[in-house]
């Protein structure tokens, strides 16, 4: 899927980039050399970014711009990476948030 | 060593080092993101002369003006604390700490969030989000979006998002609520829907909008307003139905619309549901001023500044040696706005810190005069009484000079 705007009435085609590849959950997917991991995954159609760490609920960006960190993601190997921030390399490895373990609320998931 | 550290690459950032290092002070940049330009990256809309604004332009302009004159510019740094030193400012970011003589902070502005049912579901997202996906990273936002909250930023980006291609079902008010206050009542939204007026080709807005000044023709609008809403842009935009819910599991599937009444209490039994694939919640900005009130920079609120702004003079300083604001931080305005006010913090660093010669207060006299002269002649504002907010922030500082002045 390409998600992609390559035509734009005022703004013009796109300018050519280089293709490059990264990896989340376990899929590979194509991006361009100084795209946000949240916008090349966006043009993926991939929305859902992580997983609430107590509920378990999904969640995607919410403002894009760095100040709400709910699009937080674990990149190479690295937690709480905010993906609307950070540009996609070549060969990196992206991981989408979990819920966590709450071995000690009733009902909870164990460790 | 650095003479002055700036944080923010905005409009307003960019803007005074230009002025800065023209005067021969060593400048450098801290901004987050991945491209400098800040909020002025994303802006594209038409002038009422006709021609396009286009953020994009401003800023590399903007940016290829500060690169030829030697400032040094650092992206993806986030700064999370600063700190006053001996002879000077100390600012820690997630790119290594980094001291100067003098601190701007021309960090912007955020978005209010506003809560409603099912806002953390993927496809959800503020209206500035939609405008940076679309105009900066050029990637779709959705198919088929439902704006929450009918203001002039909203109104904008709207526009923004159709010029993409991308399909907008309504612009809806948020629920009412203790969190959406007046943003959710259709009476406060008629009042401010005349700010609009010269934005927005609607007749009805437009004829409405020289009217809605008077109490009584808002009350007479907001019972008369057209069911199927008024058209901006073809966007039908809805003063008198809510967003009740957005519905989905794993991400936007539509939002639950209801009726209304004049005082934005749900009429019961009108909901209906709208299909969407993305929902942009638009709360309007509020200046994001959280490293001032770190390095101890006094605060005060003034709603028509759009929130808690450092305290400040008109040629940018603040009462801490040494610390200058501009930009969005000291209230909402328009790019052009924040730029001229980064011009005068530049000429107002570079006469304290000795620099540009004798015609130098000439100068910043001129720059404060310019940046009254844009907010006067601004076609559209963000807040209808911002002069009258910076006019209370002048005489909070005059207050606070006469009491020193009592006090020494």
């Amino acid at each position: 899927m390409n998600g992609r705007i390559d035509r734009h009435p005022i703004l013009g085609p796109l300018p050519p980039r280089k293709q490059i590849r990264f990896q989340f959950d376990d899929r590979t997917y194509l991006g361009y050399e100084g795209e946000t991991i949240a916008a090349a995954l966006l043009a993926n159609g991939v929305r859902a970014l992580r997983r609430h760490e107590a509920s378990g609920t999904p969640r995607g960006i919410y403002c894009n711009i760095g100040h709400c960190f709910e699009c937080r993601v674990t990149v190479d190997g690295k937690d709480n990476i905010r993906a609307c921030l950070t540009p996609i390399r070549d060969g990196m490895v992206v991981r989408s948030g979990r819920k966590l373990p709450a071995p000690f609320v009733v009902g909870g998931d164990s460790l | 060593m650095t003479d002055v550290l700036i944080i923010g690459a905005g409009p307003a950032g960019l803007s005074a080092a230009i002025a800065c290092a023209e005067n021969g002070l060593r400048v450098k940049i801290l901004d987050e993101f991945v491209k400098p330009g800040g909020r002025l990256l994303g802006q594209l809309h038409q002038e009422p002369d006709g021609k396009w604004w286009n953020g994009i332009e401003e800023a590399s302009a903007l940016h290829e003006r500060a690169m030829s004159l030697g400032v040094e510019l650092v992206l993806g740094a986030s700064v999370f604390a600063v700190r006053r030193k001996e002879h000077g400012w100390q600012a820690e970011s997630t790119k290594g700490v980094h001291q100067a003589r003098v601190l701007l902070l021309a960090t912007g502005a955020a978005e209010w969030p506003v809560p409603i049912p099912g806002w953390t579901l993927p496809g959800v997202m503020s209206i500035g989000a939609a405008q940076v996906m679309t105009n900066v990273h050029r990637v779709r936002v959705g198919r088929r979006g439902v704006i929450i909250g009918i203001n002039l930023l909203a109104a904008a980006i709207a526009r923004e998002l159709q010029l993409a291609g991308i399909e907008l079902a309504a612009m809806v008010l948020p629920l009412r609520s203790t969190a959406t206050g007046e943003s959710a009542n259709p009476m406060h939204v008629m009042k401010s829907l005349s700010h609009i007026a010269p934005l927005a080709p609607s007749a009805w807005i437009r004829t409405a909008g020289k009217l809605l000044k008077y109490p009584a023709f808002r009350q007479l609008g907001v019972r008369f307003f057209p069911r199927g809403g008024v058209r901006i842009w073809g966007i039908p935009v809805h003063l008198r139905k809510c967003a009740v819910e957005i519905y989905g599991t794993s991400q936007v599937k539509g939002v639950r619309i209801a009726d209304v009444t004049p005082d934005g209490r749900v009429v019961p039994g009108s909901d209906k549901d709208v299909p969407a694939d993305f929902v942009c919640i638009a709360g309007g900005l509020y200046p994001l001023a959280e490293l001032a009130a770190v390095a101890g920079c006094p605060l005060m609120p003034v709603p028509e500044l759009g929130g808690f702004v450092p305290v400040h003079n008109e040629t940018m300083q603040t009462p801490l040696p040494g610390l200058y604001v501009a930009g969005n931080i000291t209230g909402i305005e328009n790019a052009r706005i924040a730029m001229a006010q980064g011009t005068v913090a530049g000429l107002s660093i570079s006469l304290d810190n000795g620099k540009g010669g004798a015609g130098m207060r000439e100068r910043l006299e001129q720059a404060v005069d310019h940046v009254r002269r844009l907010r006067e002649s601004a076609p559209i504002r963000f807040h209808p009484r911002v002069s009258e907010g910076r006019a209370k922030m002048a005489e909070a500082w005059r207050q606070r000079q006469a009491d020193q002045g009592a006090s020494t």
